[in-house]
């Protein structure tokens, strides 16, 4: 019994994942969702922010992070929208250009948001640290035109904003070490108010800049955008799927202790 | 999405999946082709976005005699060319100065703000709780973690300091030090599962809701 469990083929693991997922997929089950005090502060960072207020949503990221991120994109933007705070979207990652295009129209059309007036898409430019770096001085000389081509000292949310000045806040989603970068060229340079949205593989490297206040607020994951979405008031996929998430990681805790004992006690009678 | 992009995205992430049961053509075409489609996607988009507006659009424009603003491209788009230049062995010398001007500039903007990012400001934040110990405004456990945070910082620095013999108590400062760093992979690690199965979950939504969902609603 012992040895079949060591030996337990892989795929056996794969099917009973596939399950943990698909059962509480076509059986939701609601469980409570706490939130975290880096979530939190973003949350009220934005909800204290005065109607015409501008923050600037970076989506930092591609298809193979959407899971994650596009969960927290759309309920900070409803919370913008709501509040009648401006957006302007843009990223610095060439593959996440339609994507947070395509993101901000679906929750744009959903609130009633016009293009040009209560939000702006500028879309991607080459070059990390100079844009950010340029866009400190003129966003209007890095982004001449927004991705649909209207120039951008003709859309009229532009006519107040020249540079991070009129800005109050960056969040920048990232599945990458593109947060970092713009803590370190807007924040220091700046000294623009940074956020972050990230990826579950980055949680751990965003806590020390959390610490020190170069980050004023984090959302961590999948877990982190079902907080959100909980604190907007707003249940969509980030609460559906990090209930499921729970049951998978039940599965994982359990294969772990059962694989641990059984690898002990086979040790143990071997020698 | 319309019904046929539906059908090709269902496709490739049942090809991507069927590596799971073992390695097969079905699986290698979908992973070349992300490939293929990230890689061609992301020159078309930096050609329209950051070549034609930056470069061929001011260059345009001089001969078009609405601005001579482009002809300080000329610059620019030289020294970039330059790179080409390792093309031949003759004149491959040429491309050390675009690389000069590259690193050089890079190192001018990058030095001072990342020791400020990422030294100042994390010693910084490791020794100012120290501050509000003494002005007393935190709580025991808060005083409990700045402590337990400087030692980390101490021991785990004190593990990749090699000038002296790891022996006796640096020894064990080192010890003490690899505690915290595998606390922190752990953490990573664990953090890292949950995003993983954060994309599987997903996946599976997009199959069973979007995928069956369409396949039901036709037959309806």
């Amino acid at each position: 019994m012992l040895t079949k469990l060591v030996n337990m083929d892989r795929r056996i693991v794969f099917i009973l994942v596939a399950l943990a997922v698909i059962i509480p997929m076509l059986f939701p089950i609601s469980l409570p969702v706490s939130i975290s005090e880096p979530t939190r502060n973003l949350y009220d960072f934005i909800d204290e922010l005065p109607a015409g207020s501008a923050i600037m949503l970076v989506f930092d990221y591609g298809p193979s992070s959407l899971a994650e991120l596009n969960p927290m994109a759309k309920a900070i933007l409803k919370q913008c929208f709501d509040k009648d705070v401006k957006v302007i979207g843009l990223t610095l990652y060439a593959v996440g250009t339609t994507m947070g295009s395509d993101l901000m129209k679906e929750v744009a059309e959903e609130k009633g948001a016009v293009n040009g007036e209560d939000y702006v898409f500028l879309g991607f430019r080459p070059g990390n640290e100079l844009v950010i770096l340029g866009m400190g001085t003129d966003i209007a000389s890095i982004y001449e035109t927004d991705f649909y081509g209207t120039p951008t000292t003709e859309l009229p949310m532009m006519e107040n904003i020249k540079n991070y000045d009129q800005i109050d806040l960056v969040v920048d989603l990232s599945s990458g070490n593109l947060t970092e970068v713009w803590i370190t060229f807007a924040n220091v340079q700046f000294n623009q108010q940074i956020a972050a949205g990230v990826t579950g593989v980055i949680i751990s490297q965003m806590y020390p800049y959390l610490q020190t206040g170069q980050l004023i607020g984090l959302i961590s994951g999948i877990a982190g955008a079902a907080e959100y979405e909980r604190l907007i008031n707003s249940p969509s996929k980030g609460i559906l799927w990090i209930n499921i998430e729970s049951f998978v990681h039940l599965l994982i805790v359990i294969l772990v202790i059962i694989g641990n004992i059984a690898f002990f006690v086979q040790q143990e009678k071997e020698e | 999405m319309e019904p046929v992009g539906i059908w090709i995205a269902a496709f490739l992430t049942l090809c991507i999946y069927s590596f799971l049961y073992k390695d097969n053509p079905f699986y290698r075409f979908a992973e070349y082709l992300f490939v293929g489609m990230s890689v061609g996607y992301g020159i078309v988009l930096s050609y329209h976005q950051g070549f034609i507006p930056f470069a061929w659009e001011p260059f345009v424009a001089v001969f078009t005699g609405e601005s001579l603003f482009g002809l300080i491209k000329l610059i620019p788009i030289g020294i970039g060319l330059l790179f080409f230049s390792g093309l031949s062995s003759r004149h491959t010398w040429l491309i050390r100065f675009p690389s000069a001007i590259l690193i050089g500039v890079g190192c001018g903007l990058a030095i001072p703000n990342v020791l400020r990012a990422n030294i100042f400001e994390q010693t910084r934040g490791t020794v100012e709780p120290f501050a509000a110990i003494n002005a007393g405004t935190l709580s025991g456990w808060e005083i409990f973690g700045a402590v337990l945070m400087v030692i980390g910082v101490i021991c785990t620095l004190t593990y990749f300091f090699f000038s002296v013999e790891h022996r006796g108590p640096v020894k064990w400062m080192s010890k003490v030090g690899i505690a915290f760093l595998m606390i922190g992979f752990g953490s990573a690690f664990g953090n890292t599962v949950m995003g993983r199965v954060a994309l599987l979950i997903q996946r599976v939504d997009f199959l069973i809701n979007d995928w069956l969902g369409s396949i039901v609603t036709f037959f309806g």
